[in-house]
């Protein structure tokens, strides 16, 4: 790439020609405010936090679109610059619901950091606001838009990257908002919980459905037996809440937290991924043995489901029939355990914490209750439980208990990297190549099913057969790679598709980054390390050598696919019509 | 889509001229605006049903589409009566008691604004400035600008037409 040489702020830097001026100032250390913009989801200059002076310009520039030039003197800290920007601060602020000591995002919050920064003191401005409805209705993402400043990141994920689009900025002026057509409410369009606008909105104009409330009443009877069960991606990312750098797994402090809290019994969700990847991977042998439906595709993610019920439905049939760890891990709890336990099932309740708000969802389909009792009591996400570690006051750094509870206690490192993109994949690939095709394998890194490009793709040679498998995560992946199925021009035998853009460590549950972190970093892959890292420290490294596993089918389900693990770990779709009359 | 607001049963053949009308845009550049003009122009406003026609055919996102008739104010969600009120609320007209008139329109035919009379004969709305500031307060009625008009003058105006 051809370089070349500006200046900002007197400095001297050198940087490639299709940078922008905020990618220069960022590569020479100097921080520009922004509010709209997010790296390569929504870079459309709309709010003009970032605006600079550059000399032989007429008017201020917006520095996040704003291309460098050689030669270029970019000024970002002159008087003209700083009231300019304070400004357009102090209007955004005029109709904003300031309540920041009631609001979700009070401490992560892009626009209460920038009214800090920039140092208002007095809002000069009261302008005309009407209060508007919350809109509460969908199990999953809670929209107010009274917190909304139309910075439309939100719109640019839903609509260009997840291609779900169902929200977009509806009306003009002082009328503008951000719904759904109609004024409808979230949960009559087909949005599919992603909660991916969640993780882009810089205020609290969006947030996650909150369901704590019902995990403390649960902790508080004394007649319930109370399990908290945890996905992989959890440890990857919940540190972050307490101020652990990025990418730091917190197994440890996450199971003592969770024991503080209450919870008689804390299980690893990983456990059930194994369980998993044992069906779904006779799912696969037998579908290619006997002619079935293929591609398989997998079903572990609920965004994904739903999307393919409203949007796919020719696809429904290659959906994988297994249900979600999640699922299955709660259908086991209320059987299996119970009986070992001796507890009633009635009497347990499960507390799934996930990085997804889709999983609110999940919980409560309706044949989700396989048991006689639904699987899965209540699916808080990780932002809600490090609410409530914080709120009761829990030490986050004690890392005292390391081991998840017994008798569910084991999980492989297949089970760990099912929090990333291609993790599911890869477990897949270690048990059906080894167990299910009775070829031993050496290798354990499937390493081209690794990383964060948006489609990835292998060919696995086993035994009898060769296997092609595609990963795409994202839902506008996920749409390109079906679209290209649907063409007849690409045949795999097996796809993995994750709703969230780097599957469930950048889930629409985790801790929020503000784009002045994000957007210079890739968080899926940072949060992604903590998981391979454990994978590869794990002693048991593959589903079917998981200890407990072995266990299960040999005391309760006989063999992968037999009647009763159909009965308990698998479901069935429905298609959905988009906008129903 | 067989039943017109009216109620009565009728046989609609505006769902083929609407086809029509996307035949002609498709695969064009900018296809929606004119389509859903066509389209306001074939309906009288813009229906649900419609959008979301429009939107499978075009492969538009239903809530962009929605957005964009939200955005333009030449574009209806609601059926328009056979005859058109609009009252200016400029700022001209604004501070000339514009807003007694709107009121005085709502409280006689019993509509909200951007509502419309069950017999589809009025449809109420508030517009922006219509450049005619010297005549405040103004109000269109199809095409019939009033000017300087008072609220006691609203009820003999409705009735003209109501006669018609
Ligand atoms: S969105 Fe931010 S600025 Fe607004 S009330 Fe919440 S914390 Fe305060
Ligand atoms: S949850 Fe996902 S699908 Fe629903 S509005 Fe948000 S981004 Fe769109
Ligand atoms: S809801 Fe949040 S992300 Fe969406 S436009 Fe409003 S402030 Fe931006
Ligand atoms: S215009 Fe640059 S951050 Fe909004």
């Amino acid at each position: 790439m051809e370089m070349v040489t500006l200046t900002i702020d007197n400095k001297v830097v050198q940087v490639p020609k299709d940078y922008t001026v905020l990618q220069a100032a960022k590569e020479a250390n100097i921080e520009i405010p922004t509010l709209c913009f997010l790296k390569n989801i929504n870079e459309i200059g709309a709010c003009r936090m970032c605006v600079v002076e550059i000399k032989g310009a007429k008017s201020l520039q917006a520095a996040c679109v704003y291309p460098v030039a050689d030669g270029m003197e970019v000024y970002t800290n002159t008087p003209k610059v700083r009231e300019a920007r304070k400004v357009t601060l102090e209007l955004i602020l005029s109709n904003h619901d300031k309540n920041c000591l009631a609001c979700v995002r009070n401490g992560n919050c892009e626009l209460q950091k920038l009214a800090e920064q920039m140092n208002i003191r007095d809002l000069e401005f009261e302008g005309e606001r009407h209060k508007l409805p919350l809109d509460d209705f969908s199990p999953s993402v809670v929209r107010d838009p009274n917190k909304c400043i139309l910075c439309r990141r939100c719109v640019s994920m839903c609509k260009e990257v997840q291609t779900v689009a169902v929200i977009d900025t509806v009306e003009r002026g002082i009328e503008t908002i951000v719904s759904p057509v109609n004024g409808k409410s979230l949960s009559e369009v087909p949005c599919v919980n992603c909660g991916q606008c969640i993780t882009v909105c810089p205020v609290g104009a969006l947030r996650e459905k909150d369901d704590t409330e019902k995990v403390w009443d649960a902790l508080a009877n004394d007649d319930l037996h109370v399990v908290a069960v945890t996905a992989p991606a959890i440890r990857a990312a919940l540190g972050e809440e307490f101020g652990f750098p990025i990418g730091t797994p917190v197994t440890a402090n996450m199971i003592t937290a969770l024991k503080r809290l209450g919870f008689d019994k804390v299980f690893d969700v990983d456990t059930a991924a194994d369980l998993t990847i044992m069906e779904e991977g006779t799912e696969l042998l037998n579908r290619i043995k006997n002619g079935g439906k293929l591609p398989l595709i997998t079903s572990c993610s609920p965004g994904w489901i739903k999307f393919c019920e409203h949007n796919y439905p020719e696809f429904l049939d290659n959906l994988s029939t297994c249900k979600s760890p999640q699922q299955m891990f709660g259908a086991l709890l209320k059987t299996y355990y119970a009986e070992k336990a001796g507890i009633d099932p009635a009497k347990i309740f499960i507390v799934s914490i996930m990085p997804c708000t889709a999983k609110k969802f999940e919980v409560k389909r309706p044949e989700m209750n396989s048991s006689g009792y639904p699987d899965i009591d209540v699916a808080i996400t990780t932002r809600e439980l490090a609410r409530m570690i914080k709120e009761a006051g829990i030490d986050f750094s004690d890392a005292t208990e390391k081991h998840f509870d017994d008798p569910m206690g084991d999980a492989s490192g297949a089970g760990v990297i099912f929090g990333a993109t291609g993790g599911v994949m890869e477990a897949a690939l270690r048990t059906v190549a080894e167990v299910l095709e009775g070829t031993s394998l050496e290798k354990l890194d499937y390493t081209e099913v690794r990383g964060t490009e948006g489609i990835k793709e292998a060919t696995v040679q086993l035994n009898s057969i060769t296997i092609k498998a595609a990963v795409a995560h994202g839902l506008g992946n996920a749409r390109k790679l079906l679209d290209r199925v649907k063409a007849g021009e690409a045949d795999y035998h097996f796809i993995e598709i994750m709703a969230c853009p780097g599957g469930c460590v950048t889930g629409g549950g985790q801790p929020i980054q503000p784009s002045r972190v994000r957007s210079w970093i890739n968080l899926m892959a940072e949060r992604a390390k903590a998981l391979y890292t454990e994978d590869k420290n794990l002693p048991i490294r593959k589903s079917h050598e998981n200890p407990t596993i072995k266990k299960l089918y040999a005391e309760f389900f006989g063999s992968p696919g037999s009647h009763k693990a159909h009965e308990l770990l698998h479901t069935h779709y429905t298609a959905r019509e988009n906008y129903p009359e | 889509m067989s039943k017109c607001s009216c109620g009565q049963e009728v046989k609609d053949t505006r769902e083929e001229k609407l086809e029509e009308i996307i035949a002609k845009y498709r695969g064009t550049k900018g296809a929606l605006i004119p389509v859903l003009h066509e389209a306001q122009e074939l309906y009288g406003y813009l229906p649900f049903d419609v959008q979301r026609k429009i939107s499978e055919e075009l492969n538009i996102p239903l809530a962009e589409i929605y957005g964009v008739i939200t955005f333009y104010t030449q574009f209806s969600l609601v059926p328009k009566g056979e005859y058109r009120i609009q009252v200016c609320l400029g700022t001209a007209c604004y501070v000339k008691g514009a807003g007694h008139i709107l009121d005085k329109f709502k409280e006689i035919l019993g509509i909200d604004v951007g509502g419309c009379t069950e017999d589809g004969k009025f449809s109420l709305d508030a517009c922006r400035c219509v450049g005619a500031c010297g005549l405040a307060p103004v109000v269109m009625i199809n095409d019939t600008v009033y000017g300087r008009l008072k609220p006691t003058e609203v009820e003999g105006i409705i009735e003209k037409y109501r006669n018609e």
